[in-house]
């Protein structure tokens, strides 16, 4: 059995019937020919029909051993500390505006995630922000986010 | 008589773009696209769909013909820059340069890099050359019998495109339509068009015009392949990259040996690439297969021979100009590559399709003489600054990961200024690192949000014209056939044989 077959066979199969329940709120066939809801409808049908298929092969295959490599949850857990990292940057660009939210987030990953000294992760964090300040807004006229303190 | 007019208008055709192709502005985005890409797609993990993705916005402010110059150029150089990973690191840059490993690594821990690389830029560009060609002959026949098609037509055959990218895209089929049907439903995110209903907006006035396309393929394509690259440390140590790269040229016995490596890369490549949802992938290991089945030495490939990488190399390359057949004269994408390209095709206010060579032939005839000049500009770009892209790959990933998600924010801010559109980006980030996970495939869910708002308009309109009367789909001839395809696809790997066949193409 897979786990995460059927872990995102249900969220899909979730999102189909969420899909339906909407398309049946909108007009399906009108005077004009179909509504906002006649397509919606159909795909959303497609959608729960094939996650519950998904789910349906994982669980007849319960007894076989698990396809492919076991999930290494350290190494996931890696990807989804960069991806809070990366969120954390977006909350602070309003605040801290681009290139100081962008030098923290490069400060984390290089100091934290990548375990650099600080004497190395420093300059590569005021380094990279400094050289995108160079290309975008400076070179390219590419306007960055902007925060409290005007820059 | 027929073909004399035909010959005359493709060549005036080519003569018209050289001279937009030739001007020193359009030289330029050439030789920038085609530098940037081959930068970007030097690094291992980067494929040409993130590589467009991310470098796409830098076109934004760009006159049309120059930006699809430009981009063509990326593309090509994407393509060519993951062959050098394949060959100096045993890394394919992406899916279709993993064959390239099997004799490229071996050539180069023998010494023989320099000319390893060198036979792979030499089978790019002659490959990539005939695959212009073959664009340049098939397109304006296929658009002129395309000015036929009405809307259940055109429904067909985006049934039928998707149908074969779904069947090509990954081990499970199941996995591939569900990715589909999502991308379906974030393209009906927003204003309905016809009749101005805001659908699926969850109440936000920032969704009522939907979900901006460069959010979604940044996201899924660059993000989710970052995500995915730093579940690993590897930060800490540099490549090892061998030296010997001073002498690139191959030698005269190489080039013998590589005759028909060139005609199979070319040929198989471009064919390849004409069908939707197949793929360079695909294109390289038939192309190999076929070189190991004629080799009268079938037993040395994988031990380093020079065969083993010109095929594959020019196969790749060859499939560019396969690929921008449905594109450019269907409207339809055949991966997620080309879907990003008719999303950005868009975005300019063009609309690829059987009358864009007729409305755009500056563009159109443009594309293809720059196409010419981005193989030739490759050759010489990439035979002298092969040590240099080399140097890149020491870049460290802690430095280069976290300029990547900063160029992914810049990208995405750049083109509508919204700062929800940079949190949907993270949204889609996470979304492309889980499908990757989870074994969905990408292309299918880029292809189902591009083809989306045109697969339902085509479908409503077909239906008005009925009045509501499903049959017209199945009542025309061309559409009839490509649905009842399109079926037949979708159906046939319930047919054990034809299963096998599938995920032996695809494994």
């Amino acid at each position: 059995m897979k786990t995460g077959d059927i872990v995102s066979g249900a969220a899909l199969a979730g999102l189909g019937v969420f899909i339906i329940v909407e398309a049946r709120g909108w007009e399906y066939l009108g005077p004009d020919g179909p509504g906002p809801g006649f397509f919606p409808l159909w795909y959303g049908i497609a959608l729960l029909v094939l996650s519950l298929l998904l789910i349906g092969w994982s669980v007849r295959r319960g007894a076989a051993p698990e396809s492919g490599a076991r999930v290494n949850w350290r190494d996931v857990g890696r990807a989804l500390t960069a991806w809070a990292a990366f969120t954390a940057c977006i909350a602070l660009l309003k605040v801290l505006g681009f290139l100081l939210s962008f030098g923290l987030m490069t400060l984390f990953m290089v100091a934290v995630m990548y375990r650099r000294p600080l004497k190395v992760a420093l300059p590569v964090a005021a380094g990279t922000a400094l050289g995108f300040y160079l290309v975008f807004p400076l070179a390219l006229n590419v306007s960055l986010p902007v925060g409290v303190l005007g820059f | 008589m027929c073909w004399d007019s035909e010959a005359v208008e493709v060549i005036s055709g080519l003569l018209h773009g050289f001279a937009v192709a030739l001007t020193p502005v359009n030289l330029f985005w050439c030789f920038a696209g085609c530098f940037l890409g081959t930068v970007v797609g030097v690094l291992p993990g980067l494929g040409p769909p993130a590589t467009i993705a991310m470098l796409l916005p830098l076109t934004f402010q760009m006159n049309p013909t120059s930006a699809v110059i430009m981009l063509a150029g990326i593309y090509y150089g994407a393509k060519y820059g993951g062959s050098t990973t394949s060959i100096l690191l045993n890394v394919p840059g992406e899916s279709s340069s993993v064959v390239t490993c099997l004799d490229g690594y071996q050539m180069a821990k023998r010494g023989r890099a320099g000319p390893a690389l060198g036979i792979a830029a030499i089978a790019s560009f002659i490959a990539g050359t005939v695959g212009v060609v073959g664009l340049m002959l098939v397109a304006p026949p296929l658009a002129k019998f395309a000015l036929s098609f009405s809307s259940p037509e055109y429904f067909a055959l985006m049934c039928l495109g998707l149908a074969m990218v779904v069947l090509l895209a990954g081990e499970s089929m199941t996995k591939a339509l569900l990715a589909m049907l999502v991308g379906l439903w974030v393209a009906g995110m927003g204003t309905d068009l016809f009749t101005s209903t805001s659908r699926f907006t969850f109440g936000n006035a920032e969704m009522l015009d939907g979900i901006d396309f460069v959010v979604v393929a940044i996201g899924v394509f660059a993000l989710g392949e970052v995500l995915g690259n730093m579940e690993i440390r590897q930060g800490a140590q540099l490549l090892p990259v061998p030296k010997g790269l001073r002498d690139l040229l191959p030698t005269w016995q190489d080039l013998k040996d590589c005759r028909f490596a060139f005609l199979n890369g070319s040929v198989i490549g471009f064919l390849i690439g004409v069908l939707p949802g197949a793929g360079s992938t695909i294109a390289s290991f038939i192309s190999y297969g076929i070189e190991k089945a004629v080799s009268k030495h079938p037993e040395k490939f994988g031990t380093g021979v020079v065969e083993g990488v010109a095929a594959p190399e020019g196969a790749n390359n060859s499939e560019t100009g396969g690929a921008m057949v449905p594109l450019l004269t269907l409207g339809i994408p055949g991966s997620g590559t080309t879907a990003i390209l008719l999303a950005a095709f868009i975005l300019w206010g063009l609309r690829p399709g059987p009358l864009m060579i007729q409305d755009n032939p500056t563009l159109f005839w443009g594309l293809v003489a720059s196409m010419y000049i981005g193989n030739v500009m490759l050759l010489v770009l990439n035979l002298p600054l092969v040590p240099l892209f080399a140097q890149i790959l020491r870049l460290p990933a802690y430095v280069l990961y976290p300029a990547i998600f900063g160029i992914s924010i810049v990208g995405v801010y750049s083109t509508s200024s919204s700062l929800f559109d940079v949190w949907m980006l993270g949204a889609f980030g996470l979304i492309g690192y889980a499908m990757r996970k989870l074994d969905y495939p990408s292309a299918p869910l880029i292809l189902g949000f591009v083809l989306g708002d045109s697969m339902e308009r085509a479908l409503r309109q077909s239906l008005m014209m009925s009045q509501g009367d499903l049959s017209i789909l199945v009542s025309r001839p061309i559409s009839a056939t490509m649905l009842f395809l399109a079926v037949l696809i979708l159906v046939a790997p319930s047919f054990k044989k034809a299963n096998a066949w599938r995920v032996r193409a695809i494994s």
